[in-house]
């Protein structure tokens, strides 16, 4: 470096420190006019991003309102009942609880373990303390005295299988499996496997969704690129109109426009198309159809500002050199708006596997997807462990797609 | 003079938005009952506000409040398994009894520790008494679909349907818990709910299953009796069949940590008295939970109410207990057998 000397500077080195602050100025500038940005979306965004993703692993209850009877299980080899020290350990871990919400914790994270533990635990709280339980012996007789199921093994599994902080249950009942006694991954009783399904279906829905959006919106998008800017830019305003409207207020529209005695019904009737009204509602159709529309303009969007920028003159070249025209419009244009499809269809497909409130209106139980039983699990069931770890399924879907998306196309996305 | 002013229009406001109520209910006819019934005697009496909140029954809500130490709701209406449970976690204030009222004046049920009883309501048989001319008398009869064929409406969810399959199947009235507690009786309701599966519409909220029937899109649903009632008195013939009804009461409950307790608890005790019990019985077809106000009703409205001899004679009570320890499992096999 030191071999370049400009002519009629007397320090080289001066001039690169000084080129260097000014650089280092611009990037400072550049990142403090960012800085509010990007601090917004850690608080926002990745930190309860973080804490969800924490969450579907945590597994406080039981090591905090039993520590004694959690030491005192882990040598247990989880067969029979546990020796009579882990009953004393029990009833002196249940006697120093400071509140009641802290048995109601224990009692609802065991419930989900072992159904029935709710009413033992708060039960046995309430009995407390047990008189004459001097000894681990006596006081093993005592506990089962008050409640005969503490002579079931199952309720001490289910206490020392979640005797540590963190647990793999929540993300393991997100894919159907669960671990046995031991400790084992292994498949959950056919009648309690849901996820796997509906994660399925979820994928399934979205694909539909993406497909028709799609079809529909892919011509629409080539006529708007080829008409002139104002006229384009008017029917882009309709496009964007439902855009602009409240999710909800598009679903109770399309739940007036498609119930049995709603308008499509009565018009097909009052054509003599059909006898009976249509199931247009409560069903997958009415689910497709809402969602199509709430997604088409996020289809419609990056299509357009990708033909925008594809020039004419290729088709043209094409069809004078003999092609024919729709020949030429597969083969010549298609594949030059393959970004766009790309990032349609990648947006719609990702916004659709999120949906709740559309198929939560539409849908019949057999439409339902993974977010509703997300809010079921937040709103209802209060397990919010389990709610975190379905949206960590979900979040992690998604990921998937991203990359493969990238691995597919190996462009960067164009949103439009 | 401008500081003055301020603090001028903070004196005023101040006293305003201390003597607010915020109540929160299930909405629809019970919401609308109760604001005749409840809150606007209330507040001609004591001057306090009454700001009604409508909800579905989460109670993720007030475990969101309660944790975060920020509660809004003062007093709120929850459905018999929240109460127990949300005593036990801490999410409720406890009652004291003694402003309330004598505990012997209240139907047992009534008195919980964190919860009082507002009313007894029922989940019945229902159906349109213009369309269907002979009446199903039993949830035999409502499995049915070859001597009443049609759609039937069921609340989403394990809840009370499991019950109903298991009386549709034989089980009495009375053994229908002691049968479903056991692996096979469980087993049995699911295969019972299965026979149904293609001529159920589920229905979420109360307001449903009287629209579906008017509607002619279920030919018979479960329904909260007072909905039914609700839309008879808009002028449509309803009819209810009583026989294996689920009886079960709502609860007033006091989120923990409201600011507002000592007036809420004035409320919970407003509305427990016999008259504004029988006022809100008149205003819609639920039992009052305070003995003394069967007095104040009539002959036509007693006959309507799940609390009525005739009506309760082969009812069954839910089962709190059951339904607390059982509820997760269930109400997921439910989910997984729902969506197959």
């Amino acid at each position: 470096m030191d071999a370049l000397a400009l002519p009629g500077i007397a320090d080289p080195r001066a001039l690169r420190r000084q080129l260097a602050r000014a650089e280092r100025r611009r990037k400072l500038r550049a990142f403090s006019l960012t800085l509010p940005l990007l601090v917004f979306l850690l608080l926002t965004f990745l930190v309860p991003i973080g804490a969800l993703l924490a969450r579907a692993v945590e597994n406080p209850e039981v090591v905090t309102a039993l520590p004694r009877t959690v030491v005192v299980l882990d040598g247990w080899d989880r067969r029979g009942l546990p020796p009579a020290t882990a009953f004393a350990a029990l009833a002196a871990d249940l006697g120093a609880l400071p509140h009641r919400a802290d048995a109601g914790a224990l009692a609802r994270r065991l419930n989900n373990e072992a159904p029935g533990a709710r009413s033992l635990v708060m039960g046995t709280y309430r009995a407390l303390p047990l008189e004459g339980a001097d000894t681990p012996d006596a006081t093993k007789a005592k506990l089962i005295e008050t409640d005969e199921r503490w002579s079931q093994p199952v309720f001490w599994r289910a206490i020392a299988k979640n005797g540590s902080r963190w647990t793999p249950d929540y993300l393991l009942a997100s894919v159907d499996l669960r671990r046995d006694a031991t400790g084992a991954v292994e498949r959950m009783t056919p009648d309690q496997r849901i996820f796997v399904r509906i994660l399925l279906r979820t994928f399934q829905i979205s694909a539909v969704v993406t497909l028709f959006a799609l079809l529909l919106g892919y011509p629409l998008a080539y006529w708007l690129s080829t008409l002139p800017a104002r006229k384009a830019n008017l029917l882009m305003i309709l496009v964007l109109v439902p855009f602009w409207t409240s999710i909800l207020v598009r679903v109770a529209a399309w739940i007036v426009l498609l119930q049995s005695e709603g308008l499509v019904n009565r018009a097909l009737t009052g054509l003599g198309v059909i006898d009976h009204p249509l199931a247009l509602l409560f069903n997958r159709l009415g689910v497709v159809i809402a969602m199509v529309h709430i997604l088409l303009p996020f289809m419609i969007l990056p299509l357009y500002s990708v033909m925008k920028s594809v020039p004419p003159s290729f088709l043209r070249a094409a069809v004078s050199l003999g092609s024919a025209p729709l020949a030429a419009f597969f083969r010549v244009y298609v594949p030059q708006t393959y970004p766009g499809i790309g990032a349609g269809a990648l947006l719609v497909f990702i916004l659709a596997i999120g949906y709740y409130v559309t198929p939560a209106l539409l849908g019949g139980p057999e439409d339902q997807m993974l977010s509703y039983y997300i809010a079921q699990y937040t709103n209802v069931n209060i397990n919010w462990g389990m709610a975190c770890a379905l949206g960590a399924l979900l979040l992690a879907a998604t990921l998937v797609l991203y990359a493969l998306y990238r691995r597919i196309v190996k462009t960067e996305l164009s949103l439009g | 003079m401008k500081k003055i002013i301020l603090i001028a229009a903070l004196a005023a406001a101040l006293p305003a938005l201390a003597q607010q109520l915020t109540v929160v209910n299930f909405g629809g006819a019970n919401g609308d009952a109760q604001q005749k019934a409840f809150y606007t005697p209330f507040e001609k009496k004591t001057g306090t506000k009454v700001v009604p909140v409508e909800y579905n029954g989460e109670q993720a809500k007030i475990k969101a409040m309660v944790d975060t130490k920020h509660v809004s709701w003062d007093v709120v209406e929850v459905e018999s398994p929240d109460v127990a449970r949300g005593c036990d976690e801490g999410l409720f204030e406890r009652l004291d009894w003694a402003k309330i009222g004598a505990k012997s004046d209240f139907i047992p049920a009534a008195v919980t520790e964190c919860g009082a009883g507002i009313f007894v309501w029922s989940t019945v048989m229902a159906y349109d008494g213009d369309k269907l001319k002979t009446a199903p008398r039993s949830w035999a009869d409502f499995w049915n679909v070859k001597k009443f064929p049609g759609k039937r409406g069921l609340r989403k969810g394990a809840r009370y349907n499991l019950e109903f399959a298991l009386m549709a199947d034989g089980v009495k009235p009375a053994d229908v818990y002691k049968v479903l507690a056991t692996p096979a009786g469980a087993d049995r309701a699911f295969k019972k709910l299965t026979e149904l599966k293609p001529n159920i519409q589920w229905w979420e909220a109360g307001a449903q299953p009287p629209q579906f029937l008017v509607a002619g899109d279920v030919v018979m649903s479960t329904a909260y009796n007072g909905r039914i009632d609700a839309a008879n008195r808009d002028g449509r013939h309803l009819k209810i069949s009583w026989p294996g009804g689920i009886y079960d009461l709502d609860y007033w409950v006091i989120p923990q940590g409201t600011p507002n307790k000592a007036r809420a608890m004035d409320f919970i005790a407003f509305a427990s008295t016999p008259q504004a019990q029988a006022d809100y019985s008149k205003n819609i077809a639920y039992g009052p939970t305070n003995k003394k106000a069967l007095t104040e009703l009539d002959a036509k409205v007693l006959a309507d109410l799940p609390t009525a001899p005739a009506n309760a004679k082969d009812a069954l009570q839910f089962n709190v207990k059951f339904w607390a320890d059982q509820g997760e499992q269930l109400e997921k096999r439910f989910a997984s057998w729902a969506a197959q």
